[in-house]
């Protein structure tokens, strides 16, 4: 097809340059131009670019150890706040135990404490009934002298050899004492 | 297309369709001289300077970048970013593998910004021809290449390269007459002279084709008479088409010269032939 356009495009009867045959200025223009921008590439642009690629990669490089150690640090102190938090838990059920047991001393010695009151309580009124009981028997004891001191001088009025007189005068007596409480 | 076109000629003698002479155009200063100056080496030295600028700014960028500890590229070194990292990578390191890659990574990013360069003038208005239309560059970076892949032979393997390309082990010795000069042919001689014409033929048969398009509209819009000049509609959206279909061009073969370079060179550093 090429051919066949030159052959078509090259006007007749002038003499026709073959374009595989290189001028000597086209050879020299084109390794010029070759020549300065590999120059140009090799020690300008690429170096510049390569740089700039590692410090890139050596910046996130950078970014994640620090990352990581961020994460690290984190972690340390999730786990410290844990240990931390262990302690306390631990420390406060040691508390609650001792509340406990005190509380349970405490209710003890209460307990104790009312008994004895109980006792002492008991004893308390042991004593006065005794005191009452003794106060009411010496009462009656007065009472029952003069009442015997009564009823003797009654005896003394009647005969006393009779047992039958001496009887009836008891029960003459009791009854009357009867009587008198009936009274 | 062609017939059309001759058909035209013959009636009409007007239309003066695209010749070889499109690659030689008149020589501007030095002439007589190898410092002879036409407009095809003034386009050639004008991409060189463009290609310094822009790349020099994004040097610039790169080495701020560095200055500054930044590690957010702008949209601007970004895109340089991109450009460098498809020679580095996906073709150099993909290759070569990190070590060599970065051996040959100057002259293979040259070759390609290069190649790239002198391509895309083929369309750029006011420019209008591909500094790679006339064969010095494709000769010079064929050349290089050729030299290139040698010397990464030698330098690997020592005299043993030529030994391993000419007389490649596996192959019973009374076949070495049947192998060795197709493998002095196609290794030796058939390597760079392909890689030359391939780009240079491309670059050539695209600018006539455009020259063709373009030419042939103007003559149906302002010479042919009546009904004819329709067909430089037909023409012109040709013409269009071709000119995206030249960008496609100037980048394909950037890149294929490209590959192939790094792929000979990767042959020739290979242990095994």
């Amino acid at each position: 097809m090429i051919s066949r356009i030159l052959a078509a495009a090259a006007p007749e009867g002038a003499e026709t340059p073959n374009p595989l045959l290189p001028a000597d200025y086209d050879i020299l223009w084109s390794s010029v131009v070759f020549v300065v921008l590999l120059v140009f590439f090799w020690f300008k642009v690429l170096p510049g670019f390569k740089r700039m690629l590692d410090e890139r990669a050596q910046a996130i490089e950078g970014r994640l150890a620090d990352a990581e150690a961020a994460q690290k640090a984190a972690e340390a102190r999730t786990a410290e706040v844990e240990a931390d938090k262990a302690q306390l838990r631990a420390e406060s059920s040691s508390i609650r135990e001792d509340a406990r047991a005190e509380g349970a001393a405490i209710l003890a010695e209460l307990k104790q404490q009312a008994a004895k009151d109980a006792d002492r309580l008991s004893e308390t009124t042991k004593a006065s009934l005794l005191a009452e009981r003794d106060s009411a028997a010496n009462a009656l004891r007065g009472e029952i002298g003069a009442l015997a001191i009564e009823l003797a001088s009654r005896i003394v009025g009647e005969k006393l050899d009779d047992d039958k007189v001496a009887n009836r005068v008891v029960d003459e007596f009791i009854a009357e004492l009867e009587g008198k409480k009936a009274k | 297309m062609l017939s059309a076109l001759s058909l035209f000629r013959a009636e009409d003698g007007e239309f003066s369709p695209p010749s070889i002479f499109e690659f030689y155009p008149e020589i501007v200063a030095f002439a007589g001289t190898p410092f002879a100056i036409n407009r095809i080496m003034m386009i050639r030295l004008i991409v060189m300077v463009l290609l310094i600028v822009i790349f020099w700014l994004w040097t610039a960028k790169f080495n701020k970048a560095v200055k500054t500890g930044n590690v957010v590229p702008g949209r601007f070194q970004l895109l340089g970013e991109l450009a460098l990292n498809f020679v580095r990578k996906s073709i150099a390191h993909d290759q070569l593998g990190e070590k060599d890659g970065e051996r040959f990574l100057p002259l293979l990013t040259t070759i390609f910004f290069m190649v790239f360069g002198m391509n895309i003038t083929g369309i750029i208005p006011f420019a209008n021809i591909a500094g790679t239309s006339v064969i010095g560059i494709p000769l010079v970076l064929a050349g290089v290449a050729y030299v290139t892949f040698i010397y990464a032979g030698t330098r690997k393997h020592g005299i043993k390269f030529f030994k391993n390309s000419l007389f490649p082990s596996g192959v019973p010795k009374p076949f070495y007459i049947l192998v060795t000069p197709i493998e002095l042919l196609s290794t030796f001689i058939l390597r760079p002279v392909t890689l030359a014409l391939r780009l240079l033929m491309n670059m050539i048969a695209g600018h006539l084709l455009l020259v063709l398009c373009f030419s042939a509209t103007q003559f149906f819009f302002f010479q042919a008479d009546g009904l004819m000049s329709l067909f430089g509609v037909g023409t012109l959206l040709f013409g269009f088409a071709f000119t995206l279909f030249e960008i496609l061009v100037s980048v394909l073969q950037a890149y294929v010269f490209t590959l192939l370079t790094t792929v000979y060179i990767q042959l020739a550093l290979a242990d095994e032939h």
